[in-house]
């Protein structure tokens, strides 16, 4: 049965109170200078990770999902808050957090199996070494067969494993994607889902996927915290209790379409509003260009 | 053969090319021979083929095109190397990019070769004016090109570096470079042109060195069957540079 539950007590402590986070991010804000005027993109978002979790955050379009993966990552440093990996707090990049980005970003220069050893190159590791060990990620994402092949000989889903390889090569603590697979058709972002989620389950994976899609969500994640829009807050926390080993068959049961249902309904409210704050901006720019 | 397989067929493009241009030279030829075309200023193609024995027998054309291509060459590498370096320079200094680089794509444009008594003082009558022309020369675009091309790397691979700690340099060398190659050559290929003519242009200007200067020797004796077997020579040239860039781009970047 589909359990829907809220956390009251939002902040790192409440969290940390409750189980123990690899990952922790404590009263993130970050506020943007705009032509109108400061920006709040995130407003106090306070997460924990647990080791081996799969932890999804949801929001409309503009709650600043990207923005805090950016946080976490270390890509953005003009914020305020923590981010604490294992116990150490981190600021800019850092070796335990992977990332794999929403847009292509494999190196077209390079072959499969070079791509999947680049961090092991910057690593410093022998050629004959990285390459090996490329080569078992590479099976892993299930492109054995097609390590000399250049990107562009691949297909959409085909790079993006790629790139999670790649990603997974460097044996990070924590795997931080956002939205990658966006830019797929809905099948392919099923099944690539069915792969990344036997790839977290094998290797104990925690990961935090930032994403705008109920489905992947609740298809991949333990837990998703869904975030409200402009400004960024944690909306609510929602734990899912579907059966563990999963795959994309999960989303014909009836408890996943309760899941869906409900966080479609906090979504909803959130997505119009951003709807509206759109249609406002356009309306009063194009009032301003008359 | 139908339409669709000469189009898939491999050797259907080199066909058509060398086609078209036995087509254009009888077409020269016919007219050239009915009075269209006034013979006293284009000779007849048959005489240019004639002439081609006589101009590498009697004019030293080994020596001529040897001097021309290394001349042409030194200003090549000379241009790849500070037009990359330079460019990298403008990518990294945004001031001085905007400082220059209007300056730098209005001199791309500019007839550089009618500097060619400047560098005449500067260098005297050698070698070296001819190459230090044809390197004023292609410079510009390689510059612009690089800049357009360190400048053009997507977003995501830079912050894929940076999520990996790469370093200043490593982040150069493994991301930023890679990724402009392809834009950079475009750079280097129009940069070799502008080159390749000006070299030419200078000897023949000053009559000193390789073809320019046989060109202008053919010409001040009104050989114009030899004129043009020689000017199809520096298309030779050309054509030696053009395969020489692919060459090295297909080595640099074995995929797009």
């Amino acid at each position: 049965m589909a359990t829907v539950s809220t956390l009251p007590d939002r902040t790192a402590e409440g969290l940390r109170g409750k189980a123990p986070g690899i990952l922790v991010v404590d009263d993130i804000f970050v506020q943007f200078q705009t032509p109108d005027g400061p920006l709040v993109a995130v407003d106090h978002v306070s997460l924990s990770v647990r080791p081996g979790e799969f932890l999804a955050v949801i929001g409309p379009s503009g709650c600043g999902k990207s923005t805090l993966f950016n946080v976490v990552g270390g890509l953005l440093d003009d914020y305020r808050g923590a981010v604490t990996v294992a116990g150490e707090t981190v600021r800019g990049p850092h070796a335990s957090i992977g990332m794999v980005f929403q847009e292509e970003s494999t190196f077209p220069w390079r072959t499969v199996i070079e791509n999947v050893a680049f961090p092991l190159e910057i690593a410093g590791m022998a050629k004959a070494a990285r390459l090996e060990k490329a080569k078992r990620f590479i099976s892993l994402v299930g492109l054995i067969g097609f390590e000399n092949r250049y990107p562009n000989e691949l297909s959409g889903g085909m790079r993006q494993r790629v790139a999670i390889a790649r990603t997974l090569a460097s044996e990070p603590k924590i795997l931080l994607m956002d939205e990658p697979f966006a830019s797929l058709d809905e099948q392919t972002r099923l099944l690539l889902g069915d792969k990344v989620l036997q790839i977290q389950q094998d290797l104990e994976q925690t990961t935090l996927l930032i994403t705008h899609n109920i489905t992947e969500a609740v298809q991949l994640a333990d837990r998703i915290l869904v975030m409200s829009y402009r400004p960024g807050k944690v909306k609510r926390i929602v734990d899912i209790d579907l059966p563990r080993p999963r795959s994309s068959e999960i989303v014909s049961s009836e408890a996943f379409g309760r899941y869906v249902a409900q966080i479609w309904s906090d979504l909803r409210e959130e997505a119009s509003r951003g709807m509206r704050d759109d249609e406002d901006r356009a309306l009063h720019g194009r009032e301003h260009g008359s | 053969m139908t339409a669709a397989a000469m189009a898939r067929s491999r050797a259907a493009p080199l066909a058509l090319g060398f086609g078209t241009l036995v087509v254009a030279i009888l077409a020269v030829e016919v007219l050239i021979r009915i009075g269209v075309i006034n013979k006293f200023i284009v000779p007849l193609p048959s005489q240019i083929a004639l002439a081609f024995g006589r101009v590498i027998t009697e004019e030293d054309l080994g020596e001529r095109f040897r001097l021309t291509f290394l001349e042409a060459l030194t200003a090549g590498v000379m241009i790849t190397v500070a037009g990359v370096a330079l460019g990298l320079l403008l990518f990294r200094v945004n001031l001085l990019r905007q400082a220059t680089e209007t300056w730098v794509a209005a001199m791309a444009s500019a007839p550089t070769v009618l500097m060619y008594p400047l560098f005449l003082v500067i260098f005297g009558r050698n070698v070296w004016t001819i190459i230090m022309m044809g390197f004023v020369a292609g410079l510009p675009p390689v510059i612009l090109k690089t800049v357009e091309g360190l400048s053009g790397t997507r977003r995501v691979l830079i912050n894929v570096g940076r999520s990996l700690k790469l370093t200043g340099p490593q982040l150069f060398l493994k991301i930023l470079f890679p990724a402009a190659l392809p834009t950079i050559f475009v750079g280097v290929r129009l940069g070799l042109i502008f080159t390749l003519i000006n070299v030419v242009g200078v000897e023949f200007l000053i009559n000193f060195g390789g073809l320019g200067q046989l060109i202008n020797d053919l010409a001040e004796r009104y050989d114009l069957p030899g004129t043009y077997a020689a000017i199809c020579f520096v298309i030779l040239v050309s054509v030696c540079f053009f395969v020489l860039t692919e060459w090295v781009e297909r080595w640099l970047t074995p995929v797009e």
